[in-house]
């Protein structure tokens, strides 16, 4: 099996590509719940000045009509106003692309942001969709059949798993 | 057990009671609810969830509140909403209820609002819809009024977190009340350890015990130590029937004023389902007091209405 890269080697190198991008109008939200785990450990390494915005994307996904609302949505918080923002939508795994299209509609509901950038921990490839990420920690070939997933231990350390689907 | 409101796989259907709903459900639709009242607190009110779907409310005996705040969630969650006024229409022709459904199923409907006189009456639809068709029970007969119930769960969670700990006290025409019944059947279910019933014995149901609540005649006794007051309209209409010498009477021995208030927990909250009357159940200063949750109830409530119709429609 591949050796997967370091999680946490991958969040310091996150930090370090974003930190010349941030501006005074810049803003993050943690996309539930991979995405939550992964911004709340880069928001506080980024100097932003507005609390970290966290969003599920259940009452948003386009796969309601065949699944339902199967789990139970957590709430989006956002204490900032969305509009004219910059916003850096973080999520850990980039798969299919349809989490994040699902998000631009939500935020979109909020305001109209300046500008949304994808920060994700790993690329798996796999678009369905024309969405890709711009600060992107690594990318990783995953066998026919298994799953990436980004796991957190009770210490609060993350790392990289293939399973099986 | 055949629960005709869950499918095989053990999911929420339609809602038609809250009594022999597993405590996965009930919770399922509290934190449900509890983000969609999020997204009534935003700019922009409304979720994609029932884009292209139907909403029909049915609404055999009339109701505004109820009627507008299930018409209120249905376009929060993007869904079309036809409201027919059925008592002033087909029924008086002398079309059958179930003629009537078969009819708006054949307009392509996804959700029947169903609020009939007859206990039943939405249970007999849900058995005779398509399955790809929900049924949700707006209240029917003294039978239930499930989404109130949740409404008001919902309310007990927001002000007091855990139900494991509260004493729970609802007071008037038990009797009458289908309110009552809902919400009894979601306490006992999420673990409240003391419901009490506070009314006269003319307004109690033979066998109210049954349903474990402590009955208590003398609303003093039956407030002493509450943590949630629910107070029920009086319905005039009874005070025909002579279950009550007369309004005053029931004010004086019922009706929750600012004394009786004290006996309870400092930190009480004051429920009712409305339509209030002030000055007979209750007092305008309770009614409008620090006490009072009974505006935010009517909020909850159409995030409650947003979480039962998203739920059983993707199921």
């Amino acid at each position: 099996m591949n050796m997967l890269p370091d999680a946490e080697a991958l969040c310091a190198k996150l930090v370090a590509e974003l930190k010349p991008h941030i501006k005074p109008t810049t803003a993050m939200i943690g996309l539930y719940t991979g995405g939550a785990w992964l911004a709340q450990k880069l928001h506080p390494q980024l100097g932003l000045s507005t609390p970290l915005g966290l969003m599920d994307i259940a009452f948003y996904r386009d796969d309601y009509h065949k699944q339902g609302l199967h789990h139970d949505p957590k709430r989006t918080e956002i204490a900032f106003e969305v509009e004219g923002r910059d916003l850096l939508l973080v999520d850990d795994i980039l798969y299919t692309g349809r989490t994040v299209r699902a998000a631009m509609n939500e935020l979109f509901d909020y305001g109209r942001p300046a500008s949304i950038s994808l920060v994700v921990l790993a690329d798996r490839g796999g678009r369905q969709l024309p969405i890709c990420a711009q600060f992107c920690g690594t990318t990783v070939d995953v066998p026919e059949g298994r799953r990436l997933r980004m796991k957190r231990a009770e210490t609060g350390r993350l790392r990289l798993e293939i399973d099986s689907e | 057990m055949n629960n005709p409101q869950l499918n095989a796989a053990g999911e929420l259907q339609h809602l038609l009671s809250i009594e022999g709903l597993p405590r996965a459900i009930l919770t399922q639709i509290l934190d449900t609810a509890h983000s969609f009242v999020g997204v009534t607190e935003r700019e922009v009110k409304k979720v994609p969830l029932l884009r292209g779907k139907s909403v029909f409310n049915l609404f055999f005996e009339p109701s505004t509140r109820t009627r507008t705040t299930f018409e209120i969630a249905a376009k929060r969650l993007s869904a079309d909403v036809i409201n027919l006024n059925i008592a002033a229409s087909s029924q008086t022709k002398g079309e059958s209820l179930l003629d009537t459904v078969a009819n708006l199923s054949a307009m392509q409907a996804d959700i029947f609002i169903v609020r009939h006189a007859a206990s039943g009456a939405p249970y007999l639809i849900a058995r005779n819809v398509k399955p790809h068709e929900h049924v949700v029970n707006a209240g029917d007969g003294r039978h239930a009024h499930p989404t109130q119930g949740l409404l008001d769960l919902y309310t007990i969670r927001h002000y007091k977190k855990d139900f494991t700990q509260l004493t729970v006290a609802i007071v008037g025409d038990i009797l009458h009340s289908r309110v009552a019944r809902s919400l009894i059947h979601g306490l006992t279910t999420l673990g409240a350890p003391e419901v009490r019933v506070i009314a006269p014995e003319t307004l109690l149901p033979t066998g109210v015990e049954s349903l474990g609540v402590k009955v208590f005649h003398d609303m003093k006794k039956g407030l002493a130590g509450a943590d949630v007051i629910v107070m029920l309209r009086l319905q005039s209409e009874r005070m025909r029937g002579a279950l009550l010498p007369s309004a005053q009477e029931f004010n004086k021995n019922y009706g929750l004023s600012a004394d009786k208030l004290s006996l309870a927990k400092p930190d009480a909250i004051v429920m009712h389902p409305g339509p209030m009357n002030r000055g007979v159940e209750i007092d305008s200063a309770v009614a409008d007091g620090p006490h009072s949750v009974i505006l935010p109830q009517v909020t909850f409530g159409i995030a409650v209405r947003m979480a039962v119709m998203s739920i059983i429609a993707g199921n």
